[in-house]
């Protein structure tokens, strides 16, 4: 497949993206890829550890007795696995619950394992737990209705228009 | 409305006169945020990532929020076209990951574009401000009044321990991203580059190359950032990036002085040449801009050109990326065209002067 964009090149990034409910795929290649932006400058450099992360966390050191084995975050649900393959936390909640295993982590990376910054206000969630969950049943509706409140208070009215529009034929096809 | 205004000119506040912006264009600082009682983004489904957008857009409108930061405006990504969020890249005011997964991001948008807030990102919140020139110290302070502001009305997730927690361990603590940007002709030219920039590496800060990689970095634009968010305040993490900043900064000057003593014809003729070519040709490739307009804009620092303002050239930055270019033109363009409309702009706007 030749990039679409100057179709000269063999296209080897490949995307999908939705707007409006409508699938848009594009087909670059690497020189049209970076000039559309993607790794185009502007940004905080996004450490590349994602990947550094990987394996990383510290095993339990030998001699010591093993804990029982911290599976999942009681929270959300994040394994380990998944953590060490992503190098991403799932929520707060996943501090507390793999506290002593990240700790040689985040020395590594930052030399501390203590914030001395900015007070949070309220040091909530780590302490919490999820709340209830409550299925709000936020569908396609409930979505845009918030979004024509939002269009109403920005006083973009054709925008407003157009999402009443959509809302009541969506209602429609529920009778 | 201000968003159409963001999106139609090239020209955002951050692109004016700051102090030492003979070497420094724009400092800006980041805070990561997640709010508490969800999971991160990346475990969002499309509902619950709504949820959040929708607390953002309320938060923004509270009255304690607009008294303390000014009137924000939430965009979602769905309400833009690809070339309008890439417009949003091309002036530094979102991220080219808040493009993806559209339907799950938002933007919120203050009317002079200094403040911006990423929704659904990496984080739930990423709070960014830009400020021209050399101003680290002012930019944190305008972000820190966004956050106090929005810690009136959003919860967000934290630990007494740990500070602020985010989905990645490198940005916890503090969740603070300072970085500026600095162009640095001098240093490129007299092939310095690398050594100093090993040795800014070396104390701790990240240091990358902007439009290109590593020390290849085209039109010599560089970011230097902090690397660490945790066990340092604010203030520290800030206090060492402006020290280190202004080595950097003195170490141009001294190369620019010493090129200019012992090859100034040199340097007078690559610069002028430049300024020439942006001037008078027919086409230019996006590249070779970013390359021309380096260099006058090394020109106008040493006096050898006059009369053109810098804030221009780093318009003109801007407005040649391909998005932009796209926008100005109504419509898509093959390179080709493209390249002889990237001319034609850049001959228009320095016919002004
Ligand atoms: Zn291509
Ligand atoms: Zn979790």
């Amino acid at each position: 497949m030749l990039c679409e964009k100057c179709k000269e090149r063999p296209a080897t990034v490949h995307y999908t993206e939705i707007v409006n409910n409508q699938k848009r795929e594009m087909h670059l290649c690497e020189v049209c890829a970076r000039e559309e932006g993607m790794g185009s400058f502007g940004f905080f450099p996004q450490l590349d550890l994602h990947n550094f992360l990987a394996g990383i966390l510290e095993p339990e050191p030998a001699g010591i007795k093993v804990r029982p084995a911290v599976v999942r975050c009681p929270a959300c649900g994040l394994t380990e696995r998944e953590f060490a393959a992503q190098g991403l936390l799932g929520c707060g909640e996943c501090y507390n619950h793999f506290g002593a295993r990240l700790e040689p982590l985040l020395r590594r990376i930052h030399g501390a394992t203590r914030h001395v910054g900015k007070r949070p206000v309220r040091a909530t969630a780590a302490a919490g737990r999820q709340p209830a969950r409550q299925d709000t049943g936020t569908d396609e509706i409930a979505r845009l209705k918030a979004e024509l409140a939002e269009a109403v208070a920005r006083e973009e009215f054709e925008r407003a228009a157009e999402l009443r529009d959509r809302i009541r034929a969506l209602e429609q096809k529920r009778k | 409305m201000a968003l159409k205004d963001t999106l139609t000119n090239a020209y955002s506040a951050w692109m004016g006169a700051g102090p030492e912006d003979d070497v420094a264009v724009s400092s800006r600082v980041r805070l990561a945020r997640a709010l508490a009682h969800f999971p991160f983004p990346h475990r969002l489904r499309r509902e619950k990532a709504e949820e959040v957008i929708h607390a953002v857009a309320l938060a923004v409108r509270q009255p304690e929020v607009v008294r303390k930061v000014g009137r924000l405006e939430l965009v979602r990504m769905t309400e833009l076209s690809p070339i309008e969020r890439q417009i949003l890249v091309e002036k530094h005011l979102i991220s080219p990951e808040l493009t993806r997964e559209a339907e799950k991001r938002a933007v919120v948008l203050s009317e002079d574009e200094t403040t911006s807030i990423m929704v659904n990102e990496e984080d739930h919140l990423r709070i960014q401000c830009l400020l021209p020139g050399l101003q680290l110290e002012e930019t944190w302070q305008v972000a820190d009044t966004v956050d106090t502001a929005l810690q009136s009305v959003l919860a967000f997730a934290a630990s007494e321990k740990l500070g602020f927690l985010t989905a990645c361990p490198t940005n916890v603590g503090t969740g603070l991203r300072a970085s500026v940007m600095l162009h640095l002709p001098a240093l490129a030219m007299a092939q310095q580059i690398k050594e100093t920039l090993t040795a800014v590496a070396k104390l701790g800060l990240v240091v990358r190359g902007l439009y290109g990689e590593g020390t290849e970095a085209k039109g010599n634009f560089f970011q230097i950032s902090n690397q660490i968010t945790l066990g340092q305040t604010e203030d520290e993490i800030i206090a060492n990036l402006v020290s280190v900043t202004r080595r950097v900064i003195a170490q141009e000057r001294t190369a620019r002085q010493a090129l200019y003593r012992e090859r100034r014809e040199m340097l007078e003729d690559r610069v002028c040449r430049a300024y020439g070519a942006l001037r008078h040709a027919r086409m230019i490739s996006s590249e070779e801009a970013l390359r021309l307009l380096s260099d006058v804009r090394l020109g106008i620092d040493l006096g050898v050109i006059q009369g053109v303002p810098r804030r221009v050239l780093t318009e003109l930055m801007i407005m040649t990326r391909p998005a932009f270019l796209v926008k100005l033109a109504g419509k898509d363009l093959p390179p080709f065209p493209r390249d002889v409309y990237r001319a034609q702009l850049i001959r228009e706007k320095l016919k002004q002067f």
